[in-house]
């Protein structure tokens, strides 16, 4: 009896000491597992000729050699690359200028504020679905425009091969431009004052201010945009799915969607996996150096 | 000619009358300091001048130029911040001629001024860092080069040094002293705390609720407040004072402390009395400063008086004493060297040539 | 340097600024106006389509006004036609929505609360190394766990369940609400926590009756975004459920995807906006949480 009553007093004391580690173990533990692990698992796979069920036998780096030898994956790359840059582009600059915009007391900003970001409460499913209609070939902007007067206007961009990807962009800097601007808003109320004060007692005019000064102070924020942007840009899966499938053909598929076809309807498995492992890489290629320079600044300051 | 002139001007925030009709002025080479509580409006007043506040009502003048709606940039003003203020993506030598390149002035004019200032200032060695590699004393001598190089007619501080630590303040605070002397610059400077302001000062306007209080030279201001505010805002500690009653009879004036038996009245003698008093009793206060009080008899002006110390505060190499004084709380400064005990009843002397008198329902000084 | 400027050049100065300003707020309003009408054009479109009949969307244009409100497209949406099975509608989906969306916000909420707690209050070695082991979590692209979580839910019974999607948003949001309440509970002062050690308080004593009661402002921020995140996903509810399980997302993109008869636009265009309603209504509600919410996990990297 006395040994067990010792026994739990041992226990208890432990559990007393290093609580706070115990109760951190769930978090740690999962994301160990669903993390970690699981990245580790599918990076193994993707040096396996798995097809339909994953084998375990190293294979080289025969999937990678394939994937790059796709048709399919180049142009999902390329397009990637297009809209990427669009994108990220695109949503900075009227980031930037509606923040600016909104910066100078503006009535009616809370409104104006809650317009330009009430598309990020939405699913991309949703946002999809809407700029599908929007953008249809015949009942859509097309047919707005030739009611207004302009006989022989055509916008079939949704199903050309060459533009659809840019119906994409459009989609996208709708649904994302609102928040650069929120960022960059929060950006430049949170300069002090006195340094607006002595560039005007310097004499700058407002452009000058804003060019020589506001700006360049927004560097972190730049870099920030520029990060959260290019992570969306390289995850983009929903968007792509509602809006074109893909399409037409092939002409805007991306990583993402590659990866899903190839595991779930093509039964590629190892070949997903590989697609999958470069979509990470690019991923970190752009967080990792973020997150370095970050800490470096927090640890300088 | 009034280097600056201010005009019956009037402020309002909304509602809130934050500057109630002001009057100054101040000539060439003069460094006049605000002083105030926090809400004086000071700061306003400071900004009003800089061209970065709208005006109500009134006017502003430099050089007898009226410049009430006149920009920051022409009215050859310049400004150094509490913040310091400095552009953080450009390095010192960029900040400090940032405001001669705005006024299109010529590159060698500009090289010209950069060496005289940085030279002056001993920035000379940090023309290509930028502000975040700069100690505070450093940021603020960038700063004051940045207000010197474009060499204006009135430099403008607001509360520059209560950014820094203790130590460093009292050396920049005597630099920018330094600064002054040398320049002979006409200056107008804000601050909460009245060291500085003494110090520094050749003219201090004391300020309160939007109203100047008493604008004088430190030393009027010192011994002669204009009211009981600025009384207890100069001076650390601040100036006693005490409640009574003064009487004026066919030979004398009395001052009768305030729940005393008549038998401890004060003799006003040789008191320069603003209006002739009348002969009925008034309310009154009595001021006089801690350091006024002294132990042993020193002038012919010093009268005696019965005092029991309670409280006894060390601090160095003086002593700060409470007393009782008829129930009213009396302090005294001495030097530590006496030895006082607490809980007595010893004999002191009131330097009757540095007291000063305020009516008590006007808080004015009569 | 400046000061001889005559009265009458003042004035004319004056005037001359006046004008100015006068024409940049015009041009200031115009701009933000024009990228209100952008951003707000979709939402308009999309109710407008939906209370339109078929008809009347082929002659008219996207934004002529419907002859009368039609909510039928509405009902459809929501409940079907009625012609049993091949007819899909929202309802079931939005209520698998909410099963799912609730139990996983509560839970990933609460993890992040308590290892947001342990990782400030409880400091230990190598505690910065963990958050930022965590933090990892945030940043990487779900394909390249895709796979592995496929066969993991499979082999645990819940591939194709609402279970399934609990436990994936629960782990997946984990990084997240770790990230929100450490950064909340870094700026809490310790001083707080030592005072109620010395009252005797112990762990989760000190969590629940102190910490908890002034966390009301992260746990909207979190929760609203949790929600956000949960609500709008696809990639997950795609790729691990299908049929009678899946949530509201997967079912819209299904129901407008499918190529069964005639399209019925407004039919689609009322499915999208239920589909956005939730969300949007907390948008609109606690729409500055919301925005704290994008902009600390941003600024925060």
């Amino acid at each position: 009896m006395a040994f067990f009553s010792d026994l739990y007093f041992i226990m208890f004391k432990w559990l007393e000491k290093n609580l706070p580690k115990v109760v951190l173990a769930p978090a740690v533990g999962l994301i160990s597992w669903f993390v970690y692990g699981f990245i580790l698992w599918t990076f193994y796979i993707s040096f396996t000729n798995s097809k339909i069920l994953p084998k375990y036998e190293l294979w080289g780096v025969g999937q990678y050699v394939k994937l790059w030898k796709t048709h399919k994956w180049l142009i999902a790359v390329d397009n990637l690359l297009i809209f990427t840059v669009l994108f990220l582009v695109i949503c900075i600059v009227i980031g930037i200028v509606l923040a600016i915009f909104l910066d100078q007391k503006i009535r009616a900003e809370g409104v104006l504020r809650t317009i330009y970001l009430y598309p990020m409460a939405l699913s991309f499913i949703v946002t999809g679905t809407a700029w599908k209609w929007i953008l249809n070939p015949t009942l859509g902007i097309q047919k707005l425009f030739i009611d207004m007067g302009f006989e022989n206007f055509t916008f079939d961009w949704l199903v050309n091969r060459e533009m659809a990807i840019y119906t994409i962009v459009i989609a996208g800097v709708w649904q994302s431009a609102g928040f650069v601007m929120a960022l960059f808003l929060a950006g430049l109320r949170s300069i002090e004052d006195e340094i607006v004060k002595a560039a005007k007692i310097d004499g700058a005019n407002l452009f000058t201010v804003y060019w020589k000064i506001l700006i360049p102070m927004m560097r972190p924020v730049f870099f920030t945009s520029f990060v959260i942007l290019v992570h969306i840009s390289i995850k983009s899966y929903d968007l792509v799915v509602a809006l074109t499938q893909g399409g037409p053909g092939i002409s805007t598929t991306m990583p993402a969607l590659f990866m899903t076809q190839t595991a779930f309807h093509k039964s590629q498995v190892g070949l997903s996996a590989a697609s999958a492992m470069m979509m990470f890489m690019a991923v970190a290629a752009v967080i990792i150096p973020y997150l370095y320079s970050e800490l470096r600044r927090e640890n300088v300051s | 000619m009034k280097t600056l002139k201010i005009e019956n001007l009037s402020k309002n925030f909304g509602t809130t009358e934050v500057l109630k009709k002001i009057n100054l002025d101040i000539d060439e080479g003069n460094f006049l300091v605000l002083l105030g509580p926090s809400g004086c409006g000071k700061s306003t007043l400071l900004n009003i001048i800089a061209g970065l506040e709208t005006i109500n009502e009134g006017n502003v003048y430099i050089d007898d130029y009226n410049v009430s709606n006149v920009e920051p940039k022409d009215r050859n003003i310049a400004m150094v911040f509490q913040s310091y203020a400095l552009y953080p993506s450009m390095n010192v030598k960029e900040n400090m001629i940032f405001g001669l390149k705005q006024a299109k002035t010529s590159k060698e004019k500009i090289e010209e001024q950069l060496k005289k200032v940085s030279t002056f200032l001993h920035v000379d060695e940090l023309l290509n860092r930028k502000p975040s590699q700069l100690s505070g004393g450093q940021r603020q001598r960038v700063a004051i080069g940045r207000a010197l190089v474009r060499e204006p007619r009135i430099f403008l501080f607001d509360e520059p040094l209560s950014n820094l630590d203790a130590k460093l303040r009292v050396e920049m605070r005597r630099e920018i002293k330094k600064l002054h002397q040398r320049l002979k610059t006409t200056v107008v400077y804000v601050t909460h705390d009245q060291t500085e302001a003494m110090s520094l000062g050749t003219k201090i306007a004391i300020m309160n609720h939007g109203v100047i209080q008493q604008n004088d030279t430190p030393e009027i201001i010192y011994n002669k407040p204009s009211n009981t505010f600025v009384a207890d805002f100069i001076g650390s500690p601040s100036m006693n004072l005490i409640s009574g009653q003064l009487v004026k009879n066919a030979n004398n004036t009395l001052f009768i402390p305030k729940g005393s038996n008549q038998s401890n009245n004060i003799p006003i003698k040789n008191y320069n009395f603003a209006k002739p008093l009348d002969e009925t009793g008034k309310d009154v206060y009595f001021g006089i400063r801690p350091e006024h009080i002294h132990y042993k008899k020193t002038n012919n002006t010093d009268f005696e008086v019965n005092l029991m110390t309670d409280l006894k505060e060390y601090i160095g190499h003086e002593q700060i004493i409470t007393f009782n004084y008829f129930e009213q709380e009396v302090l005294g400064k001495f030097p530590s060297t006496e030895k006082i005990e607490t809980n007595k009843e010893i004999k002191l002397f009131f330097d009757l040539s540095q007291i000063s008198i305020f009516d008590k329902n006007t808080n004015q000084r009569i | 340097m400046s000061a001889n400027i005559s009265t009458a050049s003042y004035k004319q100065l004056e005037q001359k600024s006046k004008v100015t300003n006068m024409l940049l707020r015009w041009f200031l309003y115009s701009v933000l106006i024009l990228f209100a009408s952008y951003f707000i054009f979709p939402l308009y479109v999309m109710i407008v389509t939906s209370l339109k009949t078929m008809p009347e969307i082929r002659q008219g244009n996207l934004i002529t006004w419907p002859s009368q409100l039609n909510f039928k497209p509405w009902a459809v949406a929501w409940g079907g036609r009625g012609y049993g099975a091949g007819d899909t509608f929202l309802r079931p989906y939005f209520w698998n929505s909410i099963k799912m969306v609730v139990p996983a916000v509560v839970a990933s909420t609460f993890i992040g609360a308590m290892t947001g707690y342990v990782l400030t209050k409880w400091r230990f070695k190598g505690d910065s190394w963990i958050f930022l082991f965590l933090l990892f979590g945030c940043f990487i692209p779900f394909q390249a766990i895709l796979l592995p979580m496929a066969r993991t839910l499979g082999v645990l019974g819940i591939s194709n369940s609402i279970l399934g999607l609990v436990v994936v948003h629960t782990v997946y949001g984990i990084p997240f609400t770790t990230l929100f309440f450490r950064n909340y509970y870094v700026s809490i002062p310790n001083e707080l926590i030592k005072a109620a050690r010395i009252d005797g308080a112990g762990f989760f004593k000190i969590f629940f009756k102190i910490l908890l009661p002034i966390s009301a402002p992260i746990i909207v921020v979190t929760v609203i975004w949790q929600f956000t995140q949960i609500w709008n996903d696809f990639l997950f509810g795609s790729t691990f459920s299908f049929g009678k399980a899946a949530p509201i997302q997967v079912a819209l993109n299904n129901m407008v995807l499918s190529s069964t008869s005639v399209k019925e636009y407004n039919v689609d265009m009322a499915s999208a906006i239920i589909a956005g309603i939730p969300t949007l209504i907390v948008y609109v509600l606690a729409g500055k949480y919301f925005i704290r919410g994008l902009t600390s996990g941003a600024v925060k990297g």
